[in-house]
């Protein structure tokens, strides 16, 4: 374990941590802090009509109506659970939507901007290869930031369940055992950790697609890489307008113009569940995490062509842009 | 001059006398561009333990040269750099070799530790200890940032981790561009005082020559692609001599058939001379050791005809 934290590869993805902190971090963090206050803004406003009104709600552990409210929830009732479940996802989405954007400029300048600022020569002056150092980029993208984002999506949950606990507590409510003490929004998380090789997969034509062009492009690696596939789909639109050989609109748009764009999105590979009948997410499968399916139908997907065709794909992409940081000669 | 200059450029390639461990060996090296030659069969070779100075007008191939050396771009015809092929093995080469690319190369956002702990954990030759005192005795803090510094404290940093290096070939590109004075005599001055000694071999260009004249133990002059001059400066002292000339003497000093001939103060005119004869030249003038400026004018002049 020693050796491996050592090991000079994990000084490349440090560095590139250093580089990212601020766009993989620390917008995270913010947004999440932002969550949290417009919660507390929610409880002062409910607060302050309920003392407008004049209600004074006071649970009194014993009481009857205290005693029935606090049992029917820490029985495991179903809309409790959902609505932790619902925080949870909150956070979740919020960071997946964070770090849709951070991966993709990312991507489009992980080689690029040492190009521009001439640092690739100070790398360059060190015993690191090119491809060790292409891989610490894609490694980054699959595995660090997002790990980063689910670490702040579960941060920001226990945040918040720190200030409901507070205002559960003002009431007379007892927290540990109607917030904490359920298992439900955790075993989310974890489901979306899982989701992490799925999404990797999912997203490697697109990894491999911003690579490339940041490797390979002069200047301006964000108009080739979104300019050739649309420019491309409007093309192959046109073609098919004037009824000549095409290929299916759709099927071009989806894989050849969406997919290298779009496909770092986390769980975007969800769709796939729809473009496959043959899924079947059993019934006991409940609330949001019917969305993402059982951990077996999460990984069969990773036997559907688009996903290994795609892989392929990315893989050649990445040793493609590998071989541009060897060989490019411009600085 | 412009023939002179030729015929000194096509002599074969003096070997470099020390007999030492060569460090490079380059033979035809060539790089064509789209529509440009930037090296054209180049032939040099460079021992252990000596200051180079690769010296050549703009564009004359000095940076291919040193991107081909470092394993930065491809290229035809044979480079041996410390033993090994820079184009399939350029990480390992750069366990042995360093180098400073200009001022400006390290990257804005990374902070003086981070350097530090980056390039103590991918090098295996960097001793970090050596890095901190060479720190010490800069204003750098640990916490500073590449892009809240000066150029002269870009360089002192760049600086103070490659000499912590215990590299067997170090390479410059116009390290000094942009530095004032202050920085520029330090800079020369820690790299012979703290850093260079017979094991390690300094590979250098810069357009400021008479900066680094009293450091160099050689000379490789570059012009269109092609070694013009390959000489060590204990050779060149004893092969080339100028000499100033008064205008009585004047004829008989182009007689000698002088590489160059130069305007000087109060009608007298600066010659000179490729291997000539010590004995006549001594009756023309006073004589001396032409500096490299003058001796690579002499040779460049025809570039620019």
């Amino acid at each position: 374990m020693k050796a491996l934290v050592k090991s000079p590869f994990v000084w490349l993805l440090r560095r590139e941590y250093w580089q990212e902190r601020r766009g993989a971090l620390w917008s995270q963090v913010t947004l999440a802090a932002i969550l949290i206050v417009l919660s507390i803004f929610g409880i002062i406003v409910a607060e302050a009509a309920r003392i407008r009104a004049g209600v004074n709600v006071h649970f009194v552990t014993g009481g009857d109506i205290g005693q029935t409210l606090a049992s029917a929830l820490s029985h495991d009732t179903p809309g409790l659970v959902l609505g932790l479940d619902s925080m949870m996802w909150t956070f979740g989405l919020m960071a997946a939507l964070v770090l849709s954007f951070t991966l993709f400029f990312y991507l489009l300048g992980a080689l690029y901007d040492d190009r521009k600022d001439r640092s690739i020569l100070f790398w360059k002056s060190l015993p690191v290869s090119d491809t060790a150092t292409v891989l610490s980029k894609v490694v980054t993208a699959i595995l660090v930031l997002p790990l980063i984002a689910l670490g702040v999506t579960l941060a920001g949950y226990l945040g918040e369940q720190i200030v409901a606990s507070i205002w559960f507590a003002a009431h007379g409510l007892n927290p540990f055992t109607l917030l904490w003490a359920h298992w439900g929004p955790y075993s989310t998380w974890l489901h979306l950790v899982a989701t992490i090789p799925v999404s990797a997969v999912w997203a490697l034509p697109a990894i491999g697609w911003l690579l490339f062009w940041s490797a390979a492009a002069r200047s301006k690696p964000f108009l080739w890489a979104v300019m050739v596939p649309v420019l491309a789909g409007v093309l192959n639109s046109w073609i098919a307008l004037l009824r000549l050989p095409h290929v299916p609109i759709e099927f071009f748009w989806g894989n050849l113009v969406a997919r290298p764009l779009l496909s770092i999105i986390p769980g975007s590979w969800v769709t796939t569940y729809a473009a496959n009948p043959g899924f079947v997410i059993p019934a006991d499968i409940t609330g949001i995490d019917r969305t993402l399916g059982t951990f077996g139908t999460m990984y069969q997907t990773l036997l559907q062509p688009e996903m290994w065709i795609g892989a392929i794909v990315g893989t050649a992409l990445i040793a493609a842009a590998i071989w541009f940081r060897r060989w490019r000669d411009e600085v | 001059m412009n023939v002179a200059a030729e015929t000194i450029a096509e002599r074969p390639a003096t070997p470099s006398v020390d007999g030492s461990d060569t460090v490079i060996q380059a033979h035809g090296l060539t790089k064509l561009y789209k529509n440009a030659r930037a090296l054209d069969g180049a032939d040099f070779r460079v021992g252990a333990g000596r200051i180079v100075g690769l010296i050549g007008p703009n564009g004359a191939g000095k940076t291919t040269a040193l991107k081909a050396i470092l394993g930065l771009t491809d290229f035809q015809g044979e480079l041996e750099v410390l033993g090994m092929d820079p184009r399939r093995q350029r990480p390992q080469l750069m366990r042995d070799v360093c180098f400073i690319a200009d001022v400006a190369t390290l990257p804005r956002w990374i902070r003086v530790h981070e350097a530090i702990d980056f390039v103590a954990g991918v090098h295996p030759r960097f001793d970090r200890a050596k890095c901190e005192r060479f720190l010490e005795r800069t204003k750098l803090k640990p916490n500073q940032r590449v892009r809240e510094m000066s150029k002269g404290m870009i360089v002192q940093l760049h600086l103070a981790i490659v000499m912590a290096i215990d590299a067997r070939l170090l390479v410059l590109d116009e390290p000094t561009l942009g530095l004032d004075i202050l920085y520029r005599k330090q800079f020369y001055q820690s790299l012979l005082e703290d850093y260079f000694d017979e094991n390690k071999t300094i590979l250098i260009t810069t357009h400021q020559v008479e900066e680094i004249e009293h450091i160099l133990t050689d000379l490789l002059f570059i012009r269109d692609g092609k070694i013009a001059l390959t000489t060590t400066m204990d050779e060149m002292g004893a092969r080339f001599a100028e000499v100033l000339v008064s205008a009585a003497q004047v004829e008989a000093a182009r007689a000698l058939h002088p590489i160059d001939e130069r305007a000087a103060v109060f009608g007298k005119s600066i010659f000179v001379y490729d291997g000539a004869d010590p004995e006549p030249l001594a009756r023309l003038g006073e004589v001396k050791r032409p500096s490299v400026s003058d001796l690579f004018v002499a040779i460049m002049k025809g570039t620019y005809a």
